[in-house]
């Protein structure tokens, strides 16, 4: 998946760039943002009560959904920001209302959450419901349209992501949020959700290590010999080609076997079921990106530039180390992201083969078909692959400009 | 296409329809897996219908998604849609990061187990590649071939028509390919919430403990989807080809 972002601008785009005057022309892109504000405050119920965690709910319009001081702000909140999004074109004002909404209906949907549930009713279960999801959805996307016109440099991008994940953090430790259904599923497996989180992030980063450590090698060792490289290339693409849960199942039987019948391989940790095949499968995943870039990194050096080392007196090794490998960082670093964002996203399915991880959750909530559960799993994935291409994606900025 | 490459691509082919098909000719490699007299080859339903239906919601799903994306690529980058450019390539690197499990397992709660949750999971995942793919192949093409098309007298339906799409359908066909085995793997992960797939004999395998049935199923999903890529990737150089370009050994 070539999502390396920072992309030029198209053609025809000039016609965009912000003006501070209010265009008196409607934005369409605000219009649509403001028609799915009204939607949801209108149309769509606030939070969902449920008598228990997993009977059906019902739905609470806002107006049911929060005292009436907590009511006018959300409805003054999220009408200001409909009318700057259809009327104000520019991005840092659209930036600015976005971010007030989001920091109003964030602490709000928990709020309302203590607001529903009975007073001592330790079974009721109170969600955001769609409503609150269009609001958020709406915002999101007036503030990621701003983000993108702003075109922020890479520190600024990392500033925003640690701003964001700042506020939920204080949102989580304060307490804010503990009656919402997905927080209380929280509280009843907090040892469990942590464990579950160090084995994801063991499973995601340790495969990722591993694949650089023998990748790196092996893609230099594929752009030196040519023949060899389309042999690796061609394997590694098949091996990418399959799902992750035939090849989970492919290295379940020979790695029973191994287990059956090598005490070391047992005694190592290493079972047919479990962590082991997730995480070989992983790093299996992860080689194709490290080894490609890494060979379309070296290919880019200009024959000039090796020209010149060579001239320079530097060995065949200073060369590599110094002068190559440095050029080559961003497009290497661009393969390390692929590789990142793919393996926080595989991670969830090991827990299928008992591998762990957020998938756990995820899998169990489907099976009690309890939704809190499945997002208690796939919110931190995605909170996770999201903060990891943010990050890659700047350092990768960051190393091009340098170079 | 080399003899030996065609030879390859046959044999493999072959192997996958004779397995499907006659599993049972191929129990002798698999009972030396089984344990306690269990059964080697999947009995609790047929291969062949299993793989049958598994490529039934696959299509169904990367058809839908095409229509979809290829139709908002071509929005976007009209004069009446730029306005959505910008956002739309933000809102596809940002729907990247979500693993399309979670997609699955989000539509269950929504609209309840069997096909619907996969159907709606393949569908929204695959519209990703496909969309980015439109783009990117959409505004590839040099200002200059648009220009000669606009002095020919063409209208911009028939540039588009007779000129961006076809110039930009290598392009658009690898994003249907990565979609496709994309939603293959989802699909198979799709069975743990009661779709009809080939994900059944590997969960079937995984609640009984038998390697053999976790095995040929993990066997048969690799084997169908090298050998859709690969033929997706044929038909792509093909298209390629005729367009006059190169196309990179390893897409």
């Amino acid at each position: 998946m070539n999502t390396i972002s920072s992309r030029t601008t198209a053609p025809g785009m000039s016609s965009l760039r912000p003006s501070l005057s209010l265009a008196l022309s409607l934005d369409r892109l605000g219009s649509v943002v403001a028609v799915l504000i009204g939607v949801a405050l209108f149309a769509c119920p606030f939070v969902i009560y449920r008598a228990n965690r997993i009977v059906a709910g019902e739905g609470r319009m806002l107006t049911d959904a929060l005292p009436p001081p907590g009511v006018l702000i959300v409805l003054i909140a999220a009408l200001g920001v409909a009318s700057c999004a259809a009327l104000v074109r520019n991005p840092l004002i659209r930036l600015a209302a976005a971010s007030v909404g989001l920091g109003v209906i964030f602490p709000a949907v928990g709020w309302s959450a203590g607001f529903v549930t009975p007073a001592g009713n330790t079974f009721a279960r109170v969600s955001p419901s769609l409503g609150f999801w269009l609001l958020a959805l709406s915002f999101a996307l007036l503030a990621a349209d701003a983000l993108t016109r702003l075109r922020l440099g890479p520190w600024a991008r990392i500033a925003a992501m640690a701003a964001a994940a700042g506020a939920v953090a204080l949102l989580l430790v304060s307490g804010a949020w503990n009656d919402l259904s997905l927080l209380k599923e929280y509280a009843n497996r907090q040892d469990i959700f942590w464990r579950e989180a160090g084995q994801h992030l063991w499973l995601a980063l340790g495969s990722m290590t591993a694949a650089c450590l023998v990748g790196l090698p092996l893609g230099i060792l594929a752009h030196r010999v040519r023949p060899l490289r389309t042999a690796i290339l061609q394997v590694l693409n098949i091996v990418q080609t399959i799902p992750s849960i035939a090849l989970f199942g492919i290295l379940i039987a020979p790695l029973g076997y191994l287990s059956a019948h090598v005490p070391l391989a047992a005694a190592l940790g290493i079972h047919g079921i479990g962590a082991a095949p997730a995480f070989i499968a992983l790093f299996l995943y992860s080689l194709l990106p490290v080894v490609a870039n890494t060979v379309t990194g070296l290919n880019q050096v200009p024959a000039a530039v090796s020209d010149a080392a060579r001239g320079m007196g530097l060995s065949a090794r200073q060369r590599l180390c110094q002068v190559d490998l440095p050029l080559a960082l961003p497009v290497i670093l661009a393969g390390i992201r692929i590789v990142l964002v793919q393996n926080l996203g595989l991670a969830t399915v090991a827990a299928l083969i008992g591998g762990g991880g957020f998938g756990t959750f995820v899998f169990q909530g489907i099976g009690q078909t309890a939704i809190d559960l499945v997002l208690l799993g796939a919110i931190p994935t995605v909170a996770l692959s999201f903060v990891a291409a943010i990050t890659l994606d700047a350092i990768v900025d960051l190393t091009r400009r340098g170079s | 296409m080399s003899a030996r490459a065609f030879a390859l691509r046959a044999a493999a082919l072959l192997l996958l329809v004779l397995f499907v098909t006659a599993p049972g000719l191929f129990a002798f490699a698999f009972r030396p897996l089984t344990v306690n007299g269990a059964p080697a080859i999947y009995n609790q339903g047929s291969l062949l219908a299993l793989t049958l239906s598994h490529l039934r919601i696959v299509v169904l799903a990367t058809l839908a998604s095409t229509i979809l994306a290829v139709g908002l690529g071509i929005f976007v980058t009209r004069p009446s849609g730029a306005e959505f450019l910008p956002l739309s390539r933000s809102l596809v690197n940002i729907g990247q990061t979500f693993p399309p499990i979670a997609v699955l397992a989000i539509a269950v709660p929504l609209v309840g187990f069997g096909e619907k949750p996969t159907f709606i999971a393949l569908f929204l995942y695959g519209l990703l590649p496909i969309f980015e793919n439109t783009l990117t192949g959409l505004m590839d093409v040099s200002p200059q071939t648009l220009e000669a098309a606009k002095g020919m007298g063409l209208n911009p339906r028939q540039r588009l028509m007779q000129v961006e799409l076809p110039l930009a359908l290598p392009v658009i066909l690898a994003g249907i390919r990565l979609s496709v085995i994309i939603s293959l793997g989802t699909a198979t992960i799709g069975s743990t919430v009661a779709a009809k797939g080939l994900g059944e004999v590997i969960i079937a395998g995984l609640q009984s403990n038998n390697v053999a049935f976790v095995l040929q199923g993990g066997l048969v999903v690799a084997l169908l989807a090298v050998l859709i890529h690969d033929g997706m990737g044929l038909a792509e150089r093909a298209v390629a080809r005729r367009l006059g370009r190169p196309v990179d050994e390893v897409a």
